[in-house]
């Protein structure tokens, strides 16, 4: 709930928009900042437990009860293959709505700490560097500075696209 | 007064289909030579609601097209026509093209004109043969009344009050099916039109004279204006032929602007029109329930908001003395939450005859195209089950039945050689039986062939060559894929596609088929299918920290695991002797790769289930409640997992996974090719 109303306030704060902009909800996920389009934000909720789906990949968290709704929620951090750390009081999970395939679905992401929310002009956008083989970067939009500190913006709806080919891969 | 009518197409088009059923199964039911006039009547009024719906949202094919077909009713429904059966069948062909028509319009798509007009033509022929030879019964009528009237003019006045428009009416309609009647000449009075600034557009103030060649009754012409009858001022007089009347001169003069105003009216359609196609894509499908259905739902929400007030009363001074009051109010809500519930899902329930209905005139049909006689019984036509399953079962019900038809039932001097009835009988029954719907089809046919299905699978190398089978695994392979034993392949059946897939389309509703056949004396087709897909009776087991659900109905028996009892073959797949036979054991933990408190299997519970007709024991480390569960996919947000047929919601709000035995069975084996010797170590 807290986080819902500081949520308001920041988006509020930041309603000045120029034409081109688009507001970016942003993380933290292993000292790093990340955003995602703000408008595919369903809700943030604190972390609780998750029912575990048997021979799912291992940052499949498991599904939530989202009133009434099952909800997947995918560990960002193991999801990225960062280190995995015990889930503290700032432990978060946004729910965003995904569209890959024709199809919309509600999925959860389990993130160290939600941290601003940004306005950003799309010609201040930076596409990803080419890093050749070694990353997987479809699921990165783009890449942008706030105060001199990077922040990179995620592509969601690629996000779950390769979730699910390393989803299969690992049933099969 | 723009009212968007394709607000209301969806419900046109239900209930002329609805009215479509009627009008075939009053047709099929027709004594030939000597119809109940009741029956006719039902029919001639489906099919003139039919029309006027046509007519008012300006389906103006269909509309004329039903009108052919009503005239041939009314004949019938006057006793001036025989009921023959030419005239039943053509007006079979009839119904089907109709509902064509009304697809393809539901669907904006074209309507195929020849064959409409091949029809309509087919119809007026007979129409205007029967005219000739009831001639005699004509002149009975006409001497006494004077509605039959040949070749006259008819003068009418149609002057509608000012809030004809407010009682959804529109004259366009009327005009367009006197049209249909003859030839039409109308003048427009406009000199009641206010002046602009107090025009009021919800108003009518336009009347009109109009003149009518046609040798149509009075009676017709009253029944277009049956609607407005109350909101206008009608006069139908008939003129003689020869006098054209001239209408006052003020109107010929203003005629020029009125028609302006009519014009305005007719354009209206076409947009109207085009909105449609906007609308369809978004539309869903609706459910006819009984009132007194609802009645009971709100009585049953009544008592729940008492219930509900009791307890908030309750809570604001509660003292500690009331805990018995207060069990006893949480009893009462658990009570009314769980009447409730079987209510609403009361409500989506439909008897069965919705889907039997299209089976007598699907066997007559075929019957006929075979060369064969055959009886169709039925019964339990009222025994309700869930609106998604009725929709799901309904085609392979179709191909159970044509199948029955085709490949059960002999030809009659087959029949008659094998000193059987030449009318083969083909049943359908269905009936409630615990949880579960079971649809019969039964028919006394020459029941399947075991040694052409047998050789038949040899040659398509589904078994091997020298297996030996038992007859119920035998009668199980005509639902292998790419099956097809019919010596010819006819359009009824016979391609081997089919009965795989109604194998699949009742499995994925939860649902098994169970064949009894005999050579000679006929074959038994039995479904059985749950009664709905949204909630089931489920049994909570616990494996570690993890909670499951079983289908209550697939579980026979739960036992503590003897270790005597346990057997290996060939040191993997592990074996309990139940009484006196063996079942193959699961354990779940393994499957689903979580932690178990135990894996010594004479610490926890095996729970013996019926998979697929087999039976399987789960090793799982206790069971719990039982409850209703509501089923929710986890295909929604997710995928569909292995073993696993859908997620619920249990009373603490966490989420648990119902499995699904099939699927585990299939996980099972994949697991043991992959992983061979775990198990021993497991047990050792």
């Amino acid at each position: 709930m807290e986080i819902d109303n500081q949520l308001d306030t920041l988006s509020m704060m930041n309603s000045d928009l120029g034409e081109n902009a688009e507001q970016f909800l942003s993380f933290f996920l292993a000292g790093e900042e990340y955003g995602v389009d703000i408008l595919r934000v369903q809700e943030i909720k604190c972390w609780d437990s998750a029912t575990e789906i048997p021979n799912s990949p291992d940052y499949l968290k498991g599904v939530i009860n989202l009133r009434g709704i099952i909800v997947p929620v995918v560990d960002l951090r193991l999801r990225f293959g960062l280190k995995e750390i015990d889930y503290t009081e700032t432990t978060v999970v946004i729910v965003l709505r995904v569209e890959n395939a024709d199809k919309e679905r509600t999925i959860g992401f389990i993130v160290d700490a939600v941290s601003d929310v940004y306005s950003i002009e799309s010609d201040l956008l930076q596409a990803p560097p080419e890093m050749g083989d070694a990353i997987d970067l479809d699921f990165v939009r783009g890449l942008t500075a706030i105060n001199d500190n990077m922040v990179v913006l995620l592509d969601i709806d690629h996000l779950v696209d390769t979730e699910e080919s390393v989803g299969n891969q690992s049933l099969h | 007064m723009s009212i968007d009518m394709s607000q209301f197409h969806q419900v046109f088009f239900e209930e002329s289909f609805e009215g479509l059923d009627i009008m075939e199964t009053g047709l099929m039911d027709l004594d030939l030579g000597a119809a109940d006039t009741e029956e006719i009547n039902t029919i001639f009024r489906a099919a003139h609601s039919i029309k006027g719906g046509a007519g008012t949202f300006g389906f103006t094919d269909v509309a004329s097209f039903t009108h052919v077909m009503e005239t041939l009713l009314d004949e019938m429904r006057d006793g001036t026509r025989e009921v023959t059966r030419k005239a039943v069948d053509l007006l079979l062909v009839s119904v089907d093209c109709l509902r064509e028509m009304l697809s393809a319009v539901d669907a904006e798509e074209e309507i195929d004109q020849d064959r409409t007009k091949k029809l309509q033509n087919d119809l007026e022929t007979i129409l205007a043969e029967g005219s000739e030879a009831s001639e005699n019964t004509a002149v009975v009528v006409e001497s006494g009344t004077e509605n039959v009237v040949s070749g006259g003019v008819w003068s009418i006045s149609f002057r509608p009050h000012s809030h004809l428009f407010k009682t959804g009416n529109d004259p366009v309609r009327m005009f367009r099916e006197l049209e249909l009647l003859g030839e039409l000449t109308s003048k427009v009075e406009t000199s009641k039109i206010p002046p602009f600034s107090e025009f009021d557009p919800e108003e009518s103030y336009l009347s009109w004279e109009i003149s009518l060649k046609s040798d149509c009754s009075e009676a017709e012409i009253q029944e277009i204006f049956e609607w407005v009858d109350e909101d206008c001022d009608l006069k139908i007089i008939q003129a003689a032929a020869d006098k054209n009347e001239e209408p006052p001169q003020s109107l010929v003069v203003e005629a020029s602007k009125a028609e302006v105003v009519t014009k305005a009216v007719v354009e209206k359609v076409p947009a109207i029109k085009k909105k449609t196609a906007k609308n369809t894509g978004n539309e869903s499908s609706s459910i006819r329930v009984g009132t007194d259905k609802i009645d009971a739902l709100i009585n049953m929400v009544g008592e729940l908001v008492i219930t509900q007030s009791m307890l908030s009363q309750m809570s604001e001074n509660f003292k500690i003395e009331d805990i018995e009051r207060l069990k006893d109010g949480i009893d009462q809500l658990e009570r009314n939450t769980r009447e409730m519930q079987e209510n609403v899902m009361q409500i989506r329930m439909l008897p069965i005859s919705f889907s039997f209905n299209r089976f007598p005139r699907l066997v007559r049909d075929l019957a006929s195209t075979l060369g064969k006689n055959i009886e169709l019984k039925m019964s339990g036509e009222q025994t309700e089950l869930d609106k998604t399953v009725m929709e799901k079962i309904g085609d392979p019900l179709v191909h159970l039945v044509r199948n029955s038809l085709d490949h059960g039932i002999e030809m009659p001097d087959v029949r008659k050689a094998a000193g059987k009835p030449e009318i083969g009988i083909l049943q359908l029954n269905a009936f409630h039986e615990g949880g579960n719907i079971v649809i019969e089809i039964i028919d006394d046919g020459a029941g399947l062939n075991k040694e052409r299905i047998l050789s038949k699978a040899r040659e398509n190398g589904l078994i091997g060559e020298n297996e030996v089978l038992p007859d119920e695994k035998i009668h199980e392979l005509i639902f292998a894929p790419g099956f097809s034993t019919a010596a010819v392949v006819s359009d009824v059946s016979g391609r081997g596609v089919g009965m795989d897939v109604v194998m699949r389309n009742i499995r994925d509703l939860g649902g098994v088929v169970e064949i009894k056949s005999e050579e000679g004396v006929g074959s038994t087709f039995t479904i059985r299918l749950p009664l709905t897909l949204a909630i089931l009776d489920g049994q909570l087991i616990r494996v570690g920290e993890h909670v499951y659900i079983i289908p209550l109905i697939s579980i026979i028996e739960s036992l503590q695991i003897e270790l005597e009892n346990c057997n290996k073959v060939a040191g993997k797949a592990e074996l309990y002797k139940l009484r006196d036979e063996y079942i193959s054991v699961m354990r779940l933990h393994e499957l689903f790769n979580v932690i178990p408190n135990s894996t010594q299997l004479d610490n926890g519970l095996l729970v013996v289930a019926e998979s697929e007709g087999q039976k399987v024991g789960l090793f799982v480390d206790d069971l719990m409640a039982q409850q209703q569960v509501v089923i929710k996919s986890l295909e929604t947000n997710y995928q569909k997992v292995d073993g696993i047929s859908g997620a619920t919601i249990l009373g603490d709000g966490t989420v648990a996974m119902i499995l699904d035995l099939p699927g585990l069975a299939a996980l099972s084996r994949k697991k043991q090719k992959t992983k061979p010797r775990i198990l021993e170590e497991a047990v050792a």
